[in-house]
């Protein structure tokens, strides 16, 4: 907050390339992650490509071999999960929304953040260099078991893999720095008056997801520096002719793997929540009951991680166990989306492109998290694991998080962040454009899956179950699906910038919304707020009875539930 | 439901399918049923001229029941889930069958080699039948494995039985399977495990009893095992190079 000096004009490196705001780096941490998701696309096209029409020339690629094809599909992961919904959804949102609905000027360590987002910077440099070392980029799946992971003579990528995981640990250091400031912020700098029940569920779900990632991501950082011993110095903790173990990295790997699903899908759930209340103006049903959910799905999510493991040699005994806690996890999640459909529920619902996409958020999990259920329960799951049913179950968890719900929070916040709103038409067309092949790309998948598809195989010539013109028919829509989806990715990236400097002028709060961003100028200036704001009720006092406006914004002073109103808002609050 | 589209060739392939069939019921329902609700709620509630939303918190136990009993059938049918997986995953993989014939089975890179037992029904004697991508085994007959990995992680998946094991370096990892039905299936290896992972095909024969010991006959001169082999496959040339194959009863 030292780092302010509100009067002095600041250059263009020190506005845009080397600002302590908050503000500005969540944008650069939202443009690099959109950046990263034009590389993690081609990435896709091209093997697609290669399953749909096996051996012959990609354009803009030329002929797929077996090693680009490993190759590519290891990159499309890494980089979708780890460059792409991780800083759009923690390092955008997080630090764009945080201290701007809180109510603050800054984050705590405005200096921390930005060295937060030059090592994510850093990692992104290195993970595109992979690409071009000899030997060419790390093919190992993103998963990187060893002892592929460890030997090169095993994987053939000598550079690559050692490139892809010291990219992976620097993106590790850059999120623990910027989780540091969420977790600090949220705790130490809220505007008077506004307790925690009165924080905005997506500032309450990026905390959690930063508590997630802190606690899952340490066991995962010493594997990674084993990993690299091992096939740098030529240690042998993954080596099993060396007293190693490869299934170590596999425990280690995915207790903080699959905490990290939550760790996206929880920031990806607040997004949602402030988007479907505010064109429903309906209050959120159940505020409480949604962070509690979200805090128990935290917890039981450090408890489900052998689930990935149920068929990788561990003792059969305790997949049962594993397979226990993984159903108990459906317990908590499926309470959070019961809660966000009853939101709805007396609404005055205005389908608006961020509505849209916060309503297919939820219609499209739901396929993801039911999907979910065969994988969890081990005497199915010996089936399913590693097929494309795999797959496709993970798309629809994994694109509404990392896409769909990312678009409704761009489109919702755009105003905000630049000032002008988004075309309403382009915005429909890229959004019907999207979510129709989306499904047409991955419910064949499902059905290609069942059939026995495993993952990550460039050319299904050799097997004969799998060779058959219906599966290859399946397997081309799926391709031309996500032709489609790529290229109505075109009309976002024309609206986005189009409307940067074309869009119609935003006022401070185009939406009529209740949260505190909302009261700063659009954009906010360095500093966010004229004067600092003061809270006087909960974010989501939207249709109360008693006024005229259908909303009643967080900083606007006026009754709390002293004042005796049968419906006092607050009252609910004050009971915790 | 994956009957429809791959044949059922164990004896516990009807078992799995038993239960992606449940599940697939109450999921479905669920499924359909939560749809539903979302869709009708989007159309119901409309922004209409003069009509406001309602200010409901969903706090009050009146309002938290339409989510919390919905929540605890979640649960009892979260239980039911649980308790089949829990069965079929004992009787798949916990629990095996009196073992009849032993087949041991070498991942690597990237090929499958197994090892019969040949007629002696042992393993690690001089009849063993050693053959690279293609296992003969005899329906009706109650088979253990013992999987090994010469290198990196792979995984030994037969979609037909409805059967995968990762093989993992260092381990033997044991398990069972009981052949149901005559013809040929394919092998995967379903964990990825390097440049040649998608041409690690194999295939499992499976005969009648008279039928497996012409096979086993007709292979039990090593000179033979390589006329077994398909020509086709690249992946064949790489293990035939291999010294594991050049030395039969030593699997690493």
């Amino acid at each position: 907050m030292s780092a302010h000096d509100a009067g002095r004009d600041p250059g263009f490196v020190e506005k845009y390339l080397y600002s302590t705001d908050h503000k500005t780096i969540g944008l650069q941490y939202m443009l690099t992650g959109m950046a990263m998701a034009l590389i993690g696309a081609f990435t896709v096209y091209v093997f697609r490509m290669q399953a749909a029409y096996p051996g012959s020339s990609v354009p803009l690629f030329g002929r797929v071999a077996a090693a680009d094809y490993n190759y590519l599909v290891t990159m499309h992961g890494t980089i979708m999960i780890f460059w792409v919904a991780m800083p759009v959804l923690i390092g955008g949102f997080g630090n764009y929304l945080i201290p701007l609905m809180l109510g603050c000027d800054d984050m705590v360590f405005p200096r921390v953040n930005r060295l937060s987002y030059q090592i994510f910077l850093l990692s992104s440099v290195v993970l595109v260099a992979s690409f071009f070392v000899p030997g060419g980029p790390f093919g190992g799946a993103w998963t990187a078991y060893p002892p592929l992971s460890a030997n090169s003579a095993y994987s053939l990528t000598p550079y690559g893999s050692t490139l892809w995981l010291l990219a992976v640990a620097l993106e590790f250091v850059a999120f623990l720095l910027g989780g540091i400031n969420f977790i600090t912020t949220t705790m130490n700098s809220r505007a008077p008056g506004m307790k925690m029940f009165d924080i905005p569920i997506v500032v309450w779900m990026i905390v959690l997801a930063s508590v997630l990632f802190m606690g899952s991501v340490g066991p995962l950082v010493a594997g990674a520096v084993m990993l690299l011993l091992d096939q740098v110095v030529g240690t042998g903790f993954y080596d099993p002719s060396r007293g190693g173990d490869p299934v170590l990295w596999q425990h280690l790997f995915w207790f903080f793997g699959h905490p990290e699903v939550y760790v996206l899908l929880l920031p990806a759930m607040g997004i949602v929540a402030e988007v479907m209340t505010v064109f429903a103006r309906k209050k959120l049903f159940a505020y409480r009951t949604i962070v509690y959910s979200a805090v128990g799905t935290g917890i039981i999510s450090f408890f489900v991680w052998a689930h990935h493991q149920f068929v990788a040699g561990i003792d059969p005994r305790m997949a049962s166990l594993f397979s226990v806690t993984t159903l108990i996890i459906s317990i908590p999640v499926a309470e959070m989306f019961f809660v966000y459909i009853a939101t709805l529920y007396g609404g005055s619902i205005r389908l608006t492109t961020p509505m849209l996409w916060a309503l297919a958020f939820v219609a499209e999990f739901l396929l993801g998290g039911v999907t979910g259920i065969f994988l969890g329960s081990a005497g199915s799951d010996i089936y399913f694991h590693d097929t494309y049913f795999i797959v496709a179950h993970f798309h629809y968890t994994f694109f509404p998080i990392a896409f769909i719900a990312a678009f409704a929070g761009i489109t919702f916040w755009f105003p905000k962040m630049f000032g002008r709103m988004m075309d309403e038409t382009l915005g429909k067309v890229h959004f019907w454009g999207t979510i129709i092949t989306f499904n047409v790309c991955f419910l064949p998948l499902f059905v290609t899956g069942t059939a026995g598809d495993h993952r990550r195989v460039f050319d299904y010539s050799g097997f004969a179950e799998l060779a058959t013109p219906q599966m290859q028919n399946l397997r081309i829509l799926a391709t031309w699906a996500l032709l489609a989806m790529l290229a109505f990715q075109v009309v976002f990236l024309v609206n986005f910038v189009y409307s940067l400097f074309k869009g119609e002028a935003a006022e401070a709060n185009p939406w009529k919304a209740n949260t505190l961003e909302w009261l700063a100028s659009s954009p906010p200036p360095h500093g966010n707020f004229e004067t600092m704001p003061v809270v006087y009720r909960g974010p989501y006092e939207y249709s109360v009875p008693s006024r005229d406006d259908d909303y009643w914004p967080q900083y606007e002073p006026g009754d709390t539930a002293d004042d005796g109103a049968p419906s006092g808002p607050r009252s609910v609050e004050q009971g915790a | 439901m994956i009957s429809w589209l791959l044949p059922q060739a164990s004896s516990f392939a009807s078992t799995v399918d038993g239960l992606v069939l449940l599940i697939s019921v109450i999921v479905g329902v669920w499924f359909i049923l939560a749809e539903a609700v979302l869709f009708g709620l989007i159309v119901k509630f409309q922004a209409r001229d003069g009509v406001r939303g309602r200010y409901v918190s969903g706090e009050e136990k009146t309002e938290k029941r339409w989510v919390s009993y919905p929540h605890y059938a979640v649960i009892v049918f979260d239980i039911i889930i649980i308790a089949a997986a829990l069965r079929v995953w004992n009787d798949v993989k916990v629990v095996a069958p009196p073992s009849e014939e032993q087949v041991r089975i070498v991942a690597q890179q990237w090929s499958w080699t197994f090892v019969h037992a040949g007629l002696d029904g042992r393993l690690d004697t001089a009849d063993d039948i050693r053959t690279v991508d293609d296992m003969y085994v005899r329906r009706g007959r109650v088979y253990t494995f013992e999987l090994h990995s010469r290198d990196v992680v792979h995984s030994f998946s037969v979609p037909a039985f409805r059967l995968k094991q990762d093989a993992v370096p260092g381990r033997i990892i044991r398990g069972w399977f009981r052949p149901t039905l005559e013809g040929t299936f394919d092998i995967q290896c379903a964990e990825m495990c390097g440049l040649g992972h998608g041409l690690m095909p194999g295939r499992v024969h499976i005969g009648s009893p008279t039928q497996h010991e012409e096979w086993m006959r007709g292979l039990t001169n090593p000179g033979a095992t390589a006329r077994t082999v398909t020509p086709a496959t690249p992946v064949t040339r790489v293990a035939a190079n291999d010294p594991a194959y050049a030395h039969p009863g030593e699997t690493r």
